[in-house]
């Protein structure tokens, strides 16, 4: 208990510093946090079914996609979304993520282990069909531009400080809502789920039920992040939706520690940032990208976040797992004689 | 719309199929042995595409560039496998992850080595030419794309039915564990079959390289296609394979010229549906 | 006890009628017909094989029913959902312990207490905000002696302690009729003998269905036993008769 609020706090801390920090910087920099924090919303997303459902989903880019297309389309065909109404689009890409995703769980959520990933991969190539192919609603391969960022009461989001600020504090809000979610009573069930599904069910939970509602929120949460991903980008296009964005999620993920959330957006800047600063440094910083990945794969199935932990087992005990079975079992012992 | 377009369309649809069954089968058979999903699948097509263009580069024979491009890619394959793949275990999650950070990898090496152009293997005049039948034109290498996806699938159905490692490849798909109990070496199995996909996923690059050109997004871009090829066909079984890359390719042919507009969805949504109903695939056995 | 009570006309907690499983060709469990009134302590027993977890899994709807009944509290629930029926106030433990390995001892308990209440489906509030939960989670793990481990981690405890958490689970949602899958598997005899006095002290009004091989457990807390024989009820009778049975000597004892 005293540990969940001093993590708390160190992310209190973080964010304060962060908010602090890169007003005061380039406009490079602020661009690159803004973007970082809007892709974060949806690997957060995304964590929220792999690190803690125990699904992984080769299609979470689907979720971003409908967010950012709608917000494109409402903004260039309709001139929606630009003034107070920015608001609602944000509600309607939460909504229309959601949706989506209760299409999807539909087919989805019955199946486990790679068949979740195939299926997943399958819905997700869907939109990206859509998105790729429907030229007079999605501009196809050009995608669509935003020309305009909302402009309300005296706020300009065209001003990159501005928006920084706004997509910071809809970040917060996300990370906040979803740390509750995974220490709620539902979220701990989702976890029960991901260690062992059946003996979940034999407790008294509809496991199914339990994992579509996740597969919802993790959709509504990834049409958020689409809405501000557009008006970050200004530019909505297949590139969105398509497959190795989804991996990417995914592997951004893993690089921090799945499970954890914070991890997710750790994994989120750390990719972003070896893309935008280590490709104007080396030709091949993404060989320095797949390297990461294969090592975290390879030697931190934990991520970042892990490390702590790993490295207080390494002290405590030469061999945790099995120290602590034989303490326990000596414990065990005296109890009973 | 006469009949030379349902002709035309329909050759071309299954002569791309026959591509596809290339890498298709690989991927098939790598997921009915491991279940693992081979997200560098794709790489292998592209990274066999661009060995072959080297191999043609420096010594100008197309004919030497098959086998070159495909029996390196294959002991990429077997090396990735070996090496890497192996040490996992049985994780789903990480053996996917993994095959894609090397698909990355992949991807980066490939841009460095062939730079970022987009190339077209030329095949030998004789190939190049067209053959008339009936009044329509039909170019003579689509034919031959057919012709070796026929061959390939013949001798790998040959293999499988009528030999020992055949068998015990079969015994390896339809339960692992049961074949390591009646003692089949199923890492070996593994290996052999990991690259043996690699091998016709480069294979499938060279020939195909013809005609939809190398360049970098291709490795993703021929990715979910061959998931769709398994999927559809049925997972770990050959003939499902074929069956689904013959749909495949006919779906993505006539979608493209009759409804341009939802002409990838027309195929990943059949797939979605098909693993909702019957996640094994269609041909694919429970 | 449980004759008379049968005789009373009360409803049976747990009643079965024909119940039978096929697996292709193989018939695991064939035609098992039998009653459990509040209180009864039933043991099952029978070789491997036998089908006992496979009836095990019918009664809790892990699988379902080739054709046969299950009645829980008069109510035909053959064909309903495992949650549905622990909601009814079913609980089960199972042969190979299938606990949250990377939670904690309370995380555990109180995954176990959640089941059945509706605000597991809670989001907005942290679960550590429920007293009333985490107090029952507190004295559930006082009684088995597990509060100085609540915080370990699953993987971390001892086989022993792991087949003792499988029931403090299934204890957790208050059920009215418990199914122990060989509670006692790969325990000590002092282990079991600890096992067997902890099952003897629960609330003497729970039915409880036990499956064991461990004999002196059977017979220190069966009322009855039945033998399962080829996924059949050969033999039901108390712990007497069925020590001295001569078909259940040849097919079970004497091969034990
Ligand atoms: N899911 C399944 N699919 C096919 N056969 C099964 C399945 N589950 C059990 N069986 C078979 O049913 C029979 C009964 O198995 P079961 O596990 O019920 O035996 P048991 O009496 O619990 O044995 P043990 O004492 O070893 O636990 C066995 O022959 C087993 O192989
Ligand atoms: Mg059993």
């Amino acid at each position: 208990m005293r540990s969940h609020r001093l993590k708390i706090l160190m992310v209190i801390v973080a964010l304060a510093a962060v908010a602090i920090v890169v007003p005061n910087t380039g406009s490079f920099v602020i661009l690159l946090v803004t973007r970082a924090l809007a892709f974060s919303i949806l690997v957060m997303s995304l964590d929220i079914l792999l690190g803690y459902t125990g699904l992984a989903s080769l299609g979470q880019a689907a979720y971003l996609g409908v967010g950012a297309y709608a917000t494109a389309i409402l903004a260039t065909k309709y001139h929606f979304g630009l003034g107070w109404d920015f608001w609602l689009v944000l509600l309607i890409g939460i909504l229309l993520g959601a949706a989506l995703a209760a299409f999807f769980g539909l087919l989805a959520i019955r199946a486990s282990g790679v068949y979740f990933l195939m299926i997943t991969l399958a819905l997700g190539q869907c939109v990206w069909g859509l998105a790729y192919r429907w030229n007079s609603l999605t501009g196809g391969d050009n995608g669509i531009n935003l020309r305009e960022r909302p402009k309300f009461g005296g706020i300009d989001l065209a001003n990159e400080l501005t928006f920084f600020f706004l997509v910071f504090a809809v970040f917060c809000a996300s990370l906040a809502l979803m740390y509750t979610l995974v220490r709620s009573p539902f979220g701990r069930s989702l976890a029960g789920i991901r260690e062992r599904e059946l003996r979940m069910q034999i407790l008294g939970y509809n496991t199914w039920l339990h994992k579509y509602i996740a597969f919802i929120i993790a959709g509504a949460f990834g049409g958020l992040s689409g809405v501000l991903w557009a008006h970050t980008a200004g530019i909505v296009s297949p590139e969105n939706v398509v497959l190795t964005t989804s991996v990417d999620a995914l592997l951004m993920a893993v690089l921090g520690g799945a499970g954890t959330l914070v991890g997710g957006v750790i994994g989120t800047f750390i990719v972003f940032g070896l893309r935008e600063f280590l490709s104007t440094l080396v030709p091949w910083w993404q060989y320095v990208l797949g390297v990461v990945y294969v090592a975290t794969i390879l030697y931190l199935p934990t991520g970042l976040m892990g490390i702590p932990e790993r490295l207080r087992q390494k002290r405590a005990k030469p061999d945790n797992p099995d120290g602590a079975k034989k303490l326990a079992s000596l414990h065990h012992a005296e109890k009973t004689t | 719309m006469n009949l030379n377009f349902w002709v035309i369309q329909t050759f071309n649809g299954i002569s791309y199929g026959a591509l596809l069954f290339l890498v298709g089968s690989g991927l098939s058979l790598i997921f009915g042995v491991m279940r693992i999903v081979n997200l560098s699948h794709g790489s292998y097509f592209m990274l066999g595409g661009y060995v072959a263009l080297t191999v043609i580069w420096t010594t100008g024979s197309w004919l030497l560039a098959i086998p070159v491009a495909a029996l390196t890619i294959a002991f990429l394959g077997l090396a990735m496998e070996r090496i890497f793949l192996r040490q996992l275990g049985f994780d789903p999650l990480r053996q996917v992850l993994l095959t894609v950070g090397f698909a990355f990898l992949f991807q980066q090496a490939a841009l460095d080595i062939w730079s970022g152009n987009n190339f077209d293997i030329n095949p030998p005049a004789v190939l190049s030419q067209s053959i008339q039948i009936g009044g329509i034109f039909l170019p003579l290498y689509r034919a031959f794309m057919i012709a070796i996806a026929l061959a390939i699938g013949l001798v790998l159905w040959l293999v499988m039915e009528k030999t020992q490692i055949g068998a015990q490849v079969r015994a390896t798909v339809d339960d692992a564990q049961m074949a390591r109990g009646v003692g089949i070496d199923t890492s070996r199995i593994s290996m052999m079959i990991f690259s043996l996909g690699a091998f016709l996923a480069a294979l499938g690059g060279v020939i195909g390289g013809a005609f939809l050109g190398i360049y970098p997004g291709l490795d993703f871009e021929m990715l979910p296609i061959a998931f769709a090829v398994v999927i559809i066909g049925g997972m770990g079984s050959l003939g499902g394979a074929a069956i689904g890359a013959l749909i495949v390719g006919l779906a993505d042919n006539f979608g493209k010229a009759l409804f341009p507009e939802i002409s990838y969805f027309t195929l990943y949504a059949p797939m979605a549906l098909i693993l909702a109903v019957k996640p094994t695939g269609l041909f694919g056995r429970e | 006890m449980s004759a008379d009570t049968a005789a009373n006309g009360q409803t049976p907690v747990l009643e079965l009628k024909g119940l039978s499983k096929s697996f292709g060709g193989l018939h695991a469990v064939r035609g098992v017909t039998f009653k459990i009134m509040p209180g009864d302590r039933k043991a099952i027993i029978g070789p491997n094989g036998a089908g006992k977890t496979t009836l095990f899994n019918l009664i809790t709807g892990i699988f379902p029913a080739s054709s046969g009944q299950v009645l829980l509290f008069g109510q035909d629930i053959t064909g309903w959902q495992s949650h549905r029926r622990t909601a009814l106030g079913m609980a089960r433990t199972f042969q190979i312990t299938s606990l949250f390995p990377r939670l904690t001892v309370l995380d555990n308990v109180l995954l176990a207490i959640e089941g059945l209440r509706p605000s597991k489906f809670v989001m907005w509030r942290f679960l550590s905000s429920y007293r009333d939960v985490y107090d029952k989670a507190h004295q559930l793990l006082e009684q088995a002696a597990f509060a100085d481990r609540a915080n370990t981690e699953v993987r971390y405890l001892s086989h022993g302690e792991q087949r003792q958490l499988e029931i403090v689970l299934g204890l957790a949602s208050d059920p009215k009729i418990l199914l122990l899958d060989e509670p006692a598997a790969g325990l000590s005899s002092g282990e079991s003998v600890e096992m067997t006095e902890f099952l003897m002290r629960l609330d003497p009004e729970l039915a409880i269905l036990l499956i064991e091989h461990d004999m002196d457990v059977v017979f220190d807390l069966a009322h009855t036993i039945s033998v399962l024989h080829f996924g059949e009820v050969l033999e039901t009778g108390k712990p007497e008769q069925i020590k001295n049975s001569q078909k259940v000597q040849e097919i079970y004892l004497g091969t034990g």
